[in-house]
């Protein structure tokens, strides 16, 4: 029977990587006495993946994990377990029944994730939301993206599916998952090396962005992940959380 | 939410900001308000090494326990926080409150190997509180060491307000009755230092006053002050069942190198071998409570989530109820996906068939200590382990499927000949030679026989603390010869052979049997930039070395001398229990390479029996 988790990254947890949160659940595991299935072998290890790991620094209201279990539990009891033996900087928020197909699992379905941007450190020019306005609601968007590899150069535009202000800040949805994935501080860098280098139409000239005093820092804040339950080419986003049921 | 010390900008800059940040599993949060003592618990070592540490939970759990006291904990910040600290000037913190260590009552620092000295320095820098226990105010925490590097405090006894000298069950409580008075009083800070000078095991280093005779060695160590005692005694608790272990220990959330529970076993060893400071210093070997041990296995897997229990004894194989313990874990974890880790073994069927159970064969090597290579070399350091045992375990092991085995050897040991440093390399091909006797269908492949030597350094409080050691060089020499041996034996595809650098060795050997005067080496190989000296990418020996030439300190004074049978030690004045006289009995001993039986096949009275309890008394009821 397989599960997934809904839990919430904050505070000082966002300095803990993704490959120790992992040794974090597995053993909070443990201590909250999740029967939780294990692999064979010698060194067996915990049946748990995750939908995306989210970067150092980044805080998290929707993070994923999908775990297999031995045993039934009920969620509510489950939640409460794992909260009780949690740190400040992790709460579950929920536990629910998934479908046992492989294709199924959170980090094959995912589709898209909700960011908020907020300003963290530095100023943005006065008239910023002109700018950023401009600049996201340009037709394509065209981007270096370094791979180990090579650099190539993409348009990051179909990859942003919505965004607005929101609590002053930028709230953007964005392509998330195996196929197509785009992170929110590649968006906000690139709008970054623009707003100083628009030419008199307000066209953005990429280039290298000028050394600029009390340089803007943003914080991202992931919301939500999504995946796309829709038919042929009409996309329908729902929550990770909404394909599972209560147990 | 908890405040953070170091800005984002900081943390998200260096290394594994997780070291930074406390907020751990089973860390303790208290309210500053709310209690009398604040106690920052320091290894000074960076973060992963030092949660890895036993004590430090140990004290960590029980300073905790008591409602007046707040404990925290306090690791040395890496190069390169180091540097941001410096730059951007700010004060070391201790993890849980994040608040500086200046503001507390107490800075305790664990002083686990020689080679952390110049990182003592730097948490006292980095604290702003002043290097020189002599320059402290009122304003300053008092700063404590404690830990096996302490048994010969002298070369750091400049830096510390208090030295524990032992086990730290016993007399923390005194002390901390004892602060609470003095705060209230507003006496001075030497009144509370005289205060803590009558609690036994306890050594207030200001308080002594050391003389020399021509030569450099002591002539006298006398108190200068009448509340100062003229003998510490070393401190032990008895009744390791019933003392304090931490149920709940901290749980990092990086990997730190002991990432599994650990079950203390017993304390002390019955082995007496020469060399060795930990079978001395931690007599009379202690045994704790086999119903205890499982009691905890269980309570502290369930409390921390660890996958993996090891269970921690100088030697575990000696500890009675070993069997019964181990079988217990077996059957109450193997299924549970928990590993049951077993170092220090003795090489026989009942280990090698726990073995079989608790790990992949494939994989996994067995370890050997036979120390030195040729018998005589074992008898003059009394370890009683003989070739036949070594052969006879390997050819176990072999059989049953292993085939990967690491030695462990000493170099520069107390009369070691050119042919004894040879029969390293021989012995190492007898052991291959072993696993060739398998008939080739019935093995799996080739062996690997990986031997390993580090330098013989002399410890005080060890039959052979009159030990004189050798330069760099003479070393390096030794190493090679033993090398070249090895590129002789018939096996010799399947041996392998690393040596231990020799610098850091030579360095090891002043700080280890060193005086008062070398607290000035210290001092100015940190202000000349060492830091970390025990990790080979920080390692500055051109800078050590001109500290021994800005300060005028001879190395060979402390390394290159055998020292005389009645040459009056800086460690002289610390009581451990375990006479001069046995020990110099056992130095005379080694030097005919006679064996000495170990605690349970015979009592050679060394002293321990005067704390009434342990091996010294087993079936004595």
């Amino acid at each position: 029977m397989k599960a997934r988790i809904k839990f919430r990254k904050y505070g000082a947890m966002r300095f803990i990587g993704h490959l120790d949160v992992m040794r974090f659940f597995q053993k909070l595991m443990r201590r909250a006495d999740i029967p939780i299935a294990f692999t064979g072998g010698y060194s067996p290890h915990m049946i748990m993946s995750f939908a995306s790991p989210l970067g150092i620094g980044l805080t998290s209201d929707g993070e994923y994990m999908d775990i297999e279990l031995t045993a039934p539990v009920c969620s509510a009891e489950a939640v409460k377990r794992m909260n009780d033996e949690c740190v400040e900087g992790i709460e579950i928020i929920s536990l629910r029944q998934i479908s046992d197909e492989k294709k199924q699992s959170g980090m094959t379905i995912l589709a898209a994730a909700d960011y908020l941007v907020s300003l963290k450190k530095g100023t943005l020019p006065s008239d910023w939301k002109e700018s950023f306005r401009r600049f996201i609601t340009q037709s394509e968007i065209r981007v270096v993206k370094q791979t180990k590899r090579s650099e190539k150069e993409v348009d990051i535009r179909p990859l942003i599916y919505d965004w607005e202000f929101k609590d002053s800040g930028i709230f953007l949805k964005l392509a998330a998952g195996s196929s197509e994935n785009l992170k929110p501080d590649l968006v906000m860098d690139t709008y970054l090396s623009c707003i100083f280098m628009e030419d008199e139409d307000g066209v953005c000239l990429p280039g290298i962005r000028q050394s600029v005093q009390d340089e803007p820092v943003f914080a991202y804040h992931r919301l939500e992940m999504y995946a796309d339950i829709g038919e042929g080419t009409a996309s329908r986003l729902v929550s990770l959380e909404s394909l599972g049921q209560e147990i | 939410m908890r405040k953070l010390a170091l800005s984002d900008e900081i943390l998200l800059n260096i290394e594994k900001p997780a070291r930074y940040i406390g907020g751990e599993v089973n860390s303790v949060m208290k309210d500053k308000n709310r209690v009398d003592i604040r106690f920052a618990m320091c290894f000074p070592d960076v973060y992963e090494i030092g949660m890895s540490h036993l004590g430090i939970q140990i004290l960590y759990d029980m300073f905790n326990r008591r409602e007046d006291v707040w404990c925290e904990r306090v690791y040395s910040p890496w190069l390169d926080l180091d540097k941001v600290m410096r730059k951007k000037d700010i004060p070391l913190f201790a993890l849980e409150s994040q608040d500086p260590v200046r503001e507390f009552d107490f800075l305790g620092i664990t002083i686990q190997f020689e080679m952390c000295y110049t990182n003592i320095l730097q948490i006292l820098d980095l604290s702003r509180i002043p290097l020189h226990a002599n320059e402290r105010s009122k304003d300053d925490p008092f700063v404590i060491g404690g830990g096996p590097c302490t048994y010969n405090p002298e070369p750091i006894a400049d830096f510390l307000d208090i030295i524990y000298i032992g086990e730290g069950e016993t007399v923390y409580d005194q002390l901390f009755d004892a602060y609470k008075e003095w705060k209230a009083s507003g006496k001075s800070r030497r009144e509370f230092l005289e205060r803590a000078a009558h609690i036994e095991g306890l050594y207030v280093p200001m308080f002594y006053n050391v003389s020399y005779n021509g030569d450099g060695t002591i002539k006298a160590f006398i108190p200068g002050n009448e509340h100062a005692p003229a003998k510490v005694k070393k401190q032990v608790i008895m009744d390791v069942t019933d003392c304090p272990y931490p149920m709940k220990p901290v749980v990092p959330f990086i990997k730190a190198t002991q990432d599994r529970v650990v079950l203390e076993i017993q304390r002390g060893c019955i082995r007496g071998c020469r060399f060795c400071q930990a079978g001395m210093i931690y007599r009379p070997t202690r045994e704790r409570d086999v119903e205890r041990l499982k009691e905890y296995a269980r309570a502290m897997l369930k409390n921390t989530g660890h996958e993996e229990i090891s269970l921690s004894s100088l030697s575990s194989s000696d500890y009675s109820k070993l069997k019964e313990l181990v079988t217990f874990l077996i059957d109450e974890f193997k299924d549970k996906g928990i590993n049951i880790s077993l170092p220090s073994l003795r090489i026989d069927a009942f280990s090698l068939d726990v073995m079989s159970k608790v790990q992949d064969i494939r994989k996994s090597s067995l370890t050997f200590a036979p120390e030195a290579g040729s018998q005589r070399m074992r008898n003059v350091i009394n370890k009683g382990l003989t070739e036949e045992d070594i052969l006879d375990g390997a050819g176990q092991a072999f059989e049953g499927g292993w085939n990967k085995v690491k030695l462990y050897f000493m170099l520069g040991l107390p009369t070691e000949t050119e042919e004894d440093m040879r029969e390293i390399a021989q012995l190492s091909d007898r052991v291959a030679r072993r696993y060739y006797e398998i008939p080739k269908e019935e093995r799996n492949g080739k062996c690997q026989i990986t031997a390993s030597s580090s330098f013989f350094v002399p410890k005080p409080f060890t039959p052979f603390q009159w030990a004189s050691m050798l330069p760099a060089e003479e070393y390096m020499r030794r190493a090679s010869v033993v090398k070249e041996e090895f590129q002789a034996q018939l096996n010799r595809k399947s041996l392998k052979y690393n040596w231990h650098d020799a610098q850091t060795t030579v360095l090891e050997g002043v700080m280890a049997r060193g005086d008062r005067k070398i607290s000035a080496v210290i001092e100015e190989a940190y202000r000349l930039g060492c830091l970390f000296d025990s990790w080979t990418e920080s390692f500055r020996n051109d800078l050590w070395m001109q500290a021994f030439e800005n300060t005028g300190v001879e190395i060979g004074f402390y390394n290159l001398r055998q020292r005389d049978a009645d040459e009056i030690f800086p460690w002289d004045f610390i009581d451990i229990g375990v006479s001069r006289r046995f020990l110099y009995k056992e130095w005379e001993r080694a030097m005919r390479a006679e064996v000495t039986p170990n605690c349970r096949m015979q009592c050679s009275g060394c002293g321990a029996a005067s704390f009434g309890g342990g091996v010294c008394y087993e079936g004595k009821n």
